[in-house]
């Protein structure tokens, strides 16, 4: 199973697309490492500088429809390569969430109060998740302050995930 | 009680509920490109499952980028050219028989009512046109779709979008789905499918059905759908013929998918088409939508007309209308790619591809080219594009490039004006 802890990237916009998460000028590369570089390159968000703000991150949070647009599985890889598996938000495009399942990826939907208290909390500090998938928890950290979050993930989503993704789950099975 | 057309197929196609709300779905068609297919074949071959659920359900295109521009875009091509040949895939369509794959697979009759397909292309909800559930899905979604002849969806919530009245004249199926998208937003729709209904709908040809319906994964939607009627029979009737003894024959047995007149719908929003007028997208969201009234006077660069959303020969008919005996615009560059070989070819029969010649537009070959900013027609920085696609994200069109998304009757006007305008077809209803 992936790692879904880390350090905190926090994007606070709606409607972050496909092609900003990476730009379809990179959908000839042929391996899922050469999209690395590329990743939010094209992102629309005030003081948002990828070359500064990815690196070390491993988690995103942010608010609705994440990964709207393009169907592009490259969207969750450009993350992967990056080192983000686990992506918080309001909710989620929905070809976007079954790719980041289908890629063993976590993508959960906490409310909106839930996200807008982290964003209130815990955006433009240095802050740290711990995912806990036994007990459906996330633990999130900075200096000084915790909250621990429960979620909920579908048994199926779950299945997904522990058989390393959709094509061993299915071709187990059907 | 009362099932959506979505609710039927699913009954008709469901192999298996890993929970109550997921449901593995049968799959008539496979569609693949060769952008997101080369990935999912080399995982397939890694994972030593280089195998195909049917060769004859899989039907696979290079219309991306064609001719290829470079080595990656060669290899990409020479990825899927291969594999099908080593799977006898007999419907692939190299270059010189190809098209955008959402134009391309219709004209060759691959889609039906009551289909499932799903491509891994999110503008795969095109097809709903015919009455089929039709999903864009990710590549490894294809990848077990070319396996195993399945995909995996949520419960098929359904909004219903009526359209009542006629619409006037210089409005199309573009202005519909754009203002429609503009009132639901880019998020109005996920998790479910949008069900076209009224009088406009009934009135569309196939060809402005799919340009609706193309555009509903714009407002996040699963699928678009419209009800096979007479107008799906005839355009299908060629490669229906055979197996119904009249087109009425047909038509009885494509409206088992109707929806129940009791279904049930998780919204239904009403629009009136007499009210409607020439749209256009400012920003970089396609629900960011205006009249190109308000947006008038607007200078451009670049017009392009093509796409799956608006390549077709009824597309290129209204722009040739609007550009007959006209020249474009001195400072504007204008780039036609009809969308599959075949329209290219009764285009040129029918003397449109000399009209836009003529008007001073430079006529591509079918391809995706622009529209996702890869090649025929990429924009500089700070450029700004008319264009009859669907997408106006930052960047599309090329880095720091602006997208203003229109009809095909507004983007020949603005070629003419060099400046965003109303069709000289479009009269206000007095
Ligand atoms: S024409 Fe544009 S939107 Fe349509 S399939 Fe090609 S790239 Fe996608």
């Amino acid at each position: 199973m992936k790692n879904f802890s880390g350090n905190i990237l926090f994007l606070d916009r709606s409607d972050i697309n496909t092609d900003e998460i990476i730009p379809a000028r990179y959908l000839n590369e042929l391996t899922k490492e050469a999209l690395k570089p590329f990743l939010l390159e094209d992102l629309k968000l005030n003081g948002f500088n990828p070359a500064r703000d990815i690196k070390g991150k491993s988690a995103i949070i942010t608010r609705n429809n994440f990964g709207c647009g393009s169907s592009r599985e490259h969207a969750p890889w450009a993350l992967e390569m990056n080192g983000i598996n686990l992506a918080i938000a309001i909710d989620f495009a929905r070809i976007y969430r079954q790719n980041m399942y289908n890629c063993g990826m976590l993508a959960v939907e906490l409310p909106m109060e839930t996200i807008d208290s982290l964003f209130a909390k815990y955006a433009g500090k240095s802050a740290v998740i711990e995912t806990d998938l036994k007990k459906s928890a996330f633990t999130i950290r900075s200096e000084g302050d915790t909250d621990i979050i429960p979620f909920e993930i579908s048994g199926y989503d779950r299945a997904l995930i522990e058989a390393g993704g959709w094509v061993e789950y299915a071709d187990s099975k059907y | 009680m009362g099932r959506t057309i979505a609710e039927k197929i699913f009954d008709s196609h469901r192999i298996d509920n890993p929970i109550p709300e997921i449901h593995v779905l049968r799959l008539d068609a496979v569609f693949c490109h060769e952008i997101t297919t080369p990935i999912a074949i080399n995982d397939l071959v890694a994972r030593g499952k280089d195998r195909v659920f049917d060769p004859d359900k899989i039907k696979a295109v290079i219309d991306h980028v064609s001719p290829a521009k470079d080595s990656n875009t060669a290899e990409q091509g020479k990825t899927l050219r291969s594999w099908a040949r080593r799977h006898g895939i007999r419907d692939f369509f190299d270059i010189g028989r190809n098209g955008v794959c959402h134009a391309l697979f219709p004209e060759k009759g691959f889609v039906r009512p009551g289909f499932t397909i799903i491509m891994g292309d999110s503008h795969t909800c095109t097809h709903g046109a015919f009455g089929a559930f039709a999903a864009g899905v990710g590549t490894t979604d294809l990848e077990v779709g070319i396996l195993k002849g399945v995909c995996a969806f949520r419960t098929p919530e359904t909004i219903r979008v009526n359209i009542s009245g006629t619409l006037p004249e210089g409005v199309y199926a573009k202005d519909v789905i754009l203002a429609i998208i503009g009132k639901i937003g880019v998020n109005g729709a996920t998790n479910r499918v949008i069900e076209f209904t009224g009088p406009v709908i009934d009135a569309m040809t196939m060809e402005s059905r799919m340009t609706l319906c193309n555009m509903s994964i714009e407002a996040g939607a699963t699928s678009g759908i419209c009800l096979p009627d007479m107008t799906t029979v005839d355009y299908l009737w060629s490669f229906i013929g055979r197996d119904y003894s009249s087109r009425e024959k047909a038509l009885e047995d494509f409206k088992k998918f109707h929806s129940d007149p009791d279904a049930v719908y998780s919204g239904v929003i009403e629009f009136d088409g007499s009210a409607m007028e020439p749209m256009v997208t400012f920003g970089y969201k396609p629900d960011q939508v205006k009249s190109v009234r308000e947006m008038e006077g607007t200078d451009i660069d670049q017009v392009y007309i093509g796409s799956c959303t608006n390549g077709r020969l009824e597309d290129l008919e209204i722009a040739a209308q609007v550009l007959e005996g006209r020249k474009i615009n001195g400072n504007v560059r204008g780039i036609l790619s009809p969308a599959t070989q075949d329209i290219y070819l009764r285009a040129l029969e029918k003397g449109i591809i000399k009209i836009f010649m003529d008007s001073g537009f430079c006529v591509s070959n079918p391809t995706c080219g622009a529209c996702l900013g890869m090649s025929n027609g990429v924009l500089a920085e700070g450029e700004v594009c008319a264009s009859t696609t669907n997408r106006n994200f930052n960047g599309r069109m090329g880095k720091g490039g602006m997208v203003h998304l229109m009809s095909p009757a507004t983007a020949a006007a603005s070629a003419i004006s060099g400046k965003i305008t109303n069709s000289p077809i479009f009269r206000v209803r007095g």
